[in-house]
Order: C-alpha cells, then structure tokens, then sequence
C-alpha cells in the first residue's frame, strides 16, 4: 500500500502533528478518514459538548438552588433546559458512543478501518456546524428554543428567529446520525475477519449493531416530525393544528415514535461497554453471552411499541393506556436478563476494583434505579400523578447519567490505556470516580422525593416547601460539575503521554483482538484480517458450566 | 487479472479527503441561507445561491471521485458489497421518513378528525360543537376555504401508469446490460428516463391545476398538508431518481460497468423501484382511498 512507500520520505510515519506545522495539523483533522482520528474527534467533541451542557445545567441548578427569582428570567430558564437536553443527547452522549465505536469496532472485529470513512468523516464534521448553529440560537433575538427538547406543538411554534435554526440543526444531527449508522451496521456485516461469526463478536459490537439499526429506523422519523413543525409555522399546514384537522396530540405520538427508541440508542452502548468491562475485572467469561445479545434486541423491538407511555396524560383511549402500560413492563423482562447477567458474571469472580471496574458496578447499581423508576412510571394510574414531576427527572437522569455516561466514563478508563499507550492515574480516577458517584446520588436522589411530592418539571421558582430537596440537588450538582474537571485533567495527561507505559493486554483479564495489537494501536490496524484465536473470542462467549 | 487479486486481498481505505468538509461547509451556508429567507432577515438569497453551488458541486465532486476509483479498479468484492448494504440500509431510512407522513395521514384520518368529529362527544363538544367528520377535510375551521381534490383515475392513474412502466423499462435495460448489448440498454435507459420526466410533468400540472383551479393548496387543512408534503417529497425523491438515471445512462454511453459488476447501475434501479412503490402507496392512500 501507498504509505509503506511514504515511509521513507516523511521523517516520522503516520499523521501529521503540530509540529510539522499548524496548517497540516489542522488539514489531518480536516481531511481525516482514520476511525481512530475520528474516533478521538468524536470524544473530545462530546466531551465539550458534555461541560457545555454541564454549564447550562448548573445555571438551572443554580437558579433552583432557593424559591423565589434568583440569577435568570423565566424565559432565559426555559432556554436552558431545553438546550442542556438537547446538547447532552444529541452533543455530548450519541457522539461519545460513536467515538468509541470508531476507535473500537474495527479493531474488536478485525478490520482496518470502518467501511466508509470518508462518510465517516462527513459524518463527524457535520456535529461541529450542527452545534455553531443550535447554540448560536442563544444570541438571536428571541432566543434560544425553550420548548424543551420534545419541541411540542403548539407552545414550540412560538419559538421565534431560533426556530428555523433548531429545526435545521435537528437536520443535519440526523444526516449525521443515520449516515454514521449505516457505516456502522455496514461495518459489522461486511468487514469482520473471517472466523468472527455474529455470535462470537464482543458485545460491544452487538449492542452498537442493534443500536445503529435503531438509529435508521427513527432518526428519518424525528427528521419528518420537525420538517412538519417548520411547514406548520411558516407554510400554512395544519399537521398540528386542530382548526385545519390535525392534532397537537399528533406530533408527541410521532415525536415518541422516534423517541422512545432514541433513550435505547442512548443506553444500548452503555449495555455493551458494562458487558465487556465487568468480564474482565472479575476474571470470568460473561454469563449468559447468547441471551445478553436476545435480550439486546428484544428491547430494540419492544422499543417501537411503547412509545405512548411518555403521553398518559395528553388524552388516549383506555385500550391504548392499557397496551402501552404493559408492553412498557415487559421491558423490564430483558432488561433483567442484563442486570442478573452482570451480577452473575461478578459472582465468585476474582474481582479488582480499578476505575472501569467502579464505574460498571456503579452503572449496574445505578441504571437498575432509574430502570425501578421507570417501571413505577409505567404504571399509567400512577403516572397520571407523577408525570411532568421531578420524579421524571430523577427517573431519567438515573438512567442517563449513571448509566449513559457513566458507561462511556468506564470506557474511557478501559480503553485510554490502548489509546494513549500510557497507564492513567489509578488515584485520580478513584477520586473522580467516587466524587462523581456520591454526588450523581446527592444531585438526583432527592428529586424522586420532590418529584413524588408534586414538585413539576421546567419551572424556575416553586414552593417553599421543595426548598430543602432543591437546595440538596443544587450542591450535588455543582460538586458533580467540578468532579469532572478531574476526569479531564487525567484525560489530558493521557493525551500528554504522561503515565506508565501499558502493555498490550493492558488488563490482565482483557479478552479481545484489541488487546492484540500493541499500546498505544498503531495509526493503521489489522490491514490484513487477522487469525481470529478461540482465546480472544471464547473468553467473551457463554461455555458449558466445565470451562 | 493480478492486480484484481491483489485487490481482493487487501481492505479499501481512501486517502485523506476534504470532500466530506466541504460539503458540510456549503450545507451549513446553505442552511444559514433558509434561515434568513424563513426569518425575514434580507440575509437569505446570497447564502441560499452559494450553499446550493456549493453543495451541488461537492456532490458531483465526490461521486466523480467514487466513479474514477471504481472504473480505476480500485474497489474488489467487499467494497462491493459495502455499497450494496449501504444502498439498502439508506433506503430503508427513506422508508421511514415516508412512514413518518403516511403516519400522519392515517393518524388524522383514523383519530384525529373522528374524535373532533363526535366519536369522542367530549372533544366534539367542547372543541368544535356540530363539526362532522368527512374526508377529505380542511378541519373544523375550513382552513383555505372550499376546496375540490384531484380525481384518481385520471392524471394521477395515468401517473401510476407511467412509473410502473419505468420500472419495466429500467429491468429491461438491466437485463440488457447484463447481456452486454450496450445500444439496447441504452434505448431502454432513455425510456425510463422519458417516463420519468412526464410522471413530473403532469405531477408539475396537476399542481398548476390544484392551486389555481380547485383551491387546493398546503393550507387547506390537514387535506392539503398531508397531500402536498406527501406527493411533493415524493416528487423530490423523483427528480432525485431521473438525475441518477440520467447519470447512469451517461455512463453507459461512456463505457461504464461490465456485464457482472455494475452495482452503481443497480444502485439506481434500487432506488428507483423504491420511489415506485412510494407512489402506489400514495396513490392507494392519497388518491383513492
């Protein structure tokens, strides 16, 4: 290949790097169609999206931290938590698991790079520009959308000069969405070495596969849903508009049938992530392989008929009540699958407790509380009393943080090793670990009893008897913001090669072909197929109780 | 042959490339083009003209370089099945962006419009007292004022004529490609193409005749929401379809494609019989039902 040639005309092979100057630097960045760059543009480009969503959220922490007007206008409050949904969905989680798809599923199934990096790269540089156009919306007159990120008709037409912004940036998220999930499914049936069966990839792989054909099923959805907002406002259609025959109802139903399995693709990774790092800390294969990828794609499926829980209240015949009440408890049948599947992983294990390890127990613990949560709001009698309260919040933060991000926190730990080539800092990450941990618990748990009492969502004053709860949240939450300064700063020095050098296998349970390949992984991997070894795969598949 | 198994070997992965950048680059300016055109700011036209030439000039930029990799011989069996499954997993997102409208035609046929129409007295009562359900329907309000719909067995039967026709047309041509007669591959490919260009044509006045005769138009209600925004994507993804014809057809008559690879060809035939289907669906559910 071509740059075997190049070799001995470039002083140092491989990509350009800010000393060959910044022009090139910056054109490597550009014009890149390695998943590994682009792998590591996603991740920082989530990670910032992560603080500046973090920032908004601390405005609204900040201005609940007491009744009574504090720092913000209502209005301005609106906008926040509508852009700190938005941003952490769609900026700051989606984006993270794609980076670590990119830089992990070629190298876990054994191919060189993904199957269409240059739509690869449209499909990253398409976020930077989607973003410059949703969070400049915060400076046009009006501004920013501050209907929430479910953008409900009618209240969501009154956006004004931002409306326009939000409904393209929406689009462009979703040519970013559907293309990088093509290239992903594409990637996972077509590239895989040859003995990398569908039942022996890692399930990370599994998840992101299943994941990624949620994707295209329901981001052209969300797409046609806010297409049909923009008609509504600005060309005369009455898709939600009752005087001309339409239904406001209408577009939550089509809104939710893109964003119910939208919270999937948001917890599918993080499935995968949790499933390959607790195998290898507790030194066992994991349990029960095959029914953890049956259990994956049943709750794909269940994710298409259940979206009407999210719409109790807004007006439905009993029948439909009653069949999303119990279509959304069966969830709850897989999703138990997963969680006694982690925990019989972890039994009699020789078990060590290095940061990806704490992050993934911590997720089984925590996600298991908001999945608790959300089987108590699936109840619709019951929902009727707690929806639109902060016991939503509570459920769906539990959900997402613990559990989205707590997921890709562990997976940073677990992989920068093999990304960096260096150890990171073993004590920093404790200490970030468990200052994240308590505080995500001392943010959020109080909201459930805020919530349960009546406490409602997007609102920025309330009664003084909340007083207490919010006040405990709000130091949560600023306590959880700062921890991350910690996670960044080890981060950092990663990237600054400053550590121990890691090994290859860098953990002595890792089972996987990218454990194979040296530490830091070359800029080009596996550009032949490698020999897919029993060892690397059985170790991740479920084996006669004898093994 | 060695160099094409030599292909077959080795993974395909593009040099580096600043399409992809550029091209979002004229998507972003094009967008801020809309933007200004929606919000009234006389910052639209500007924008809007250098975001379409830009955009239109990455993607022939982009494909041009895909066509002169692939007759390079650069590209072996798992590119080639690559693009296949990349070909159908897009499709299948644009079956579900067509769903998203169909839903929403059904929605207020089915729910939306009985309930106001008294199958849920409350809601009738309360909302839109004496309003009953009819279709088609501009609501409640009369949105658009009185309007007549567009009779199905007449143009838009035709239509259906027509796109089914090209359809034939195109497997002919494939056929004939596969048997490497260049001449009759081409003929049918022109057919197709001609098929499609008149289904626009009487799609284009069908619309003349609906706005300026029936008073049909977007605001007559959720009839002529869902109406418009239906048959006007579909009529989109048409025009789409007939430049990817035609570019293929072009191809052709240069020399493009061998008699077993030609997935580029088929490509297009793919897509076109999806937007064939589309149409059935729509004329089923728009025009007849």
């Amino acid at each position: 290949m071509s740059h075997a040639a190049d070799h001995h005309d470039d002083h140092h092979h491989g990509p350009a790097t800010l000393s060959d100057g910044f022009g090139k630097w910056a054109m490597r960045w550009i014009s890149t169609t390695n998943h590994k760059d682009l792998g590591t543009l996603y991740l920082w480009f989530s990670f910032l999206m992560f603080f500046v969503g973090g920032a908004m959220a601390l405005v609204i922490r900040a201005e609940l931290f007491q009744p009574g007007m504090q720092f913000v206008d209502p209005e301005f409050f609106n906008q926040m938590t509508a852009m700190h949904a938005l941003i952490m969905i769609f900026g700051a989680v989606m984006p993270g698991f794609v980076g670590l798809a990119n830089w992990m599923i070629p190298m876990m199934i054994g191919c060189s790079d993904l199957a269409l990096p240059r739509v690869n790269n449209w499909g990253f540089w398409i976020l930077p520009f989607a973003f410059t156009i949703l969070i400049s919306t915060l400076f046009v007159p009006g501004g920013a959308p501050a209907a929430g990120w479910t953008m409900y008709p009618p209240l969501s037409l009154q956006t004004s000069n931002a409306f326009p912004m939000l409904i393209f940036a929406i689009h462009l998220m979703g040519i970013s969405s559907i293309t990088g999930a093509i290239n992903v499914v594409v990637t996972i049936l077509n590239m895989r070495a040859p003995g990398m069966t569908l039942l022996k990839m890692p399930l990370f792989v599994w998840t992101w596969l299943i994941t990624a054909y949620l994707l295209i099923a329901v981001m052209p959805v969300l797409a046609g849903a806010v297409t049909m907002l923009l008609t509504d406002k600005y060309f005369a259609t009455s898709f939600f508009s009752a005087a001309g025959g339409g239904d406001p109802v209408m577009f939550q139903h089509i809104f939710w049938f893109f964003g119910h399995p939208e919270v999937y693709i948001l917890i599918l990774p993080a499935f995968g992530i949790v499933s390959t790092i607790i195998p290898t800390f507790a030194r066992k294969q994991l349990f029960g392989y095959d029914s953890m990828v049956y259990a994956t794609a049943s709750i794909a499926f269940l994710s298409f008929i259940v979206w009407a829980h999210h719409m109790f209240t807004a007006g439905m015949p009993i029948a439909a009540e009653l069949f999303f009440m119990f279509s959304t408890m069966l969830i709850a049948v897989p999703t138990g699958v997963k969680v006694f599947n982690w925990v019989a992983t972890m039994w009699r294990g020789s078990m060590t407790f290095e940061t990806p390890m704490l992050f993934a127990i911590a997720f089984v613990f925590l996600f298991t509380i908001g999945g608790f949560s959300g089987l108590m709001l699936a109840i619709a009698p019951v929902d009727f009393q707690y929806h639109d309260t902060y016991f939503v919040v509570a459920h769906f933060h539990y959900v997402l943080v613990p559990g989205a991000i707590f997921a890709i926190m562990g997976g940073v730990y677990y992989w920068l090793p093999k990304w960096s080539g260096v150890m990171y800092n073993e004590t920093a990450g404790k200490w970030h670990f468990w200052l994240t941990t308590i505080f995500v618990n001392v943010t959020f748990f109080p909201m459930h009893f805020s919530g349960l009492a009546g406490m409602p969502r997007r609102i920025p004053d309330y009664a003084v008897q909340f007083a207490d709860f919010n006040m405990i949240a709000s130091v949560g939450a600023f306590g959880f913001g700062f921890s991350q300064f910690i996670f960044l700063w080890i981060v950092i020095q990663a990237c600054r090669r400053k550590g121990e050098a890691a090994t290859a296998r860098v953990w002595e349970g890792a089972h996987g072909l990218e454990w194979t390949v040296p530490s830091p992984a070359p800029y080009h991997t596996f550009e032949t197929p490698p020999v897919v070894s029993d060892a690397e795969v059985t170790a991740v598949h479920d084996e006669p109780a004898h093994a | 042959m060695a160099t094409h198994a030599a292909i077959e070997d080795q993974y395909f992965v593009p040099a580096p490339s600043w399409w992809p950048f550029a091209l979002t680059a004229a998507l972003f300016v094009l967008v801020h083009g809309i933007v200004g055109y929606l919000n009234g700011t006389g910052f639209g036209t500007i924008p809007s003209i250098v975001g379409v030439i830009g955009v239109i000039t990455m993607v022939v930029v982009w494909f041009r370089g895909v066509i002169a990799e692939s007759e390079g011989g650069l590209y072996g069996a798992q590119v080639d099945r690559t693009y296949r499954w990349a070909m159908g997993w897009f499709i299948f997102s644009e079956v579900m962006f067509f769903a998203a409208f169909f839903g929403a035609l059904f929605y207020a046929r089915m729910y939306s419009l009985p309930w106001l129409g008294g199958d849920l007295p409350a809601t009738n009562e309360v909302l839109w007292s004496g309003f009953e359900f009819t279709w088609p329907s501009n609501g409640p309000a009369a949105l658009g004022g009185a309007f007549e719909t567009i009779p199905a067995w007449g143009i838009p039967f035709l239509n259906t004529c027509l796109l089914v026709a090209s359809g034939v047309t195109f497997e002919a041509a494939h056929h004939a490609l596969k048997e490497d007669k260049r001449g009759r591959t081409l003929a049918f490919m022109v057919a197709t193409i001609a098929l499609g260009a008149i289904f626009l044509f009487y799609q284009a006045e069908e619309y003349v005749e609906a706005y300026s005769h029936l008073n049909l138009t977007l605001g007559s209600g959720i009839y002529g929401s869902t109406f418009f925004m239906l048959t006007g994507f579909h009529g989109m993804h048409v025009t789409l379809g007939v430049i990817m014809l035609t570019v293929v057809t072009v191809r052709i008559a240069f020399g493009h494609f061998t008699t077993d690879r030609h997935f580029a060809f088929e490509a297009v035939g793919w897509y076109w019989h999806f937007v064939d289907v589309v149409w059935i669906g729509l004329f089923i559910f728009v025009y007849v039902v």
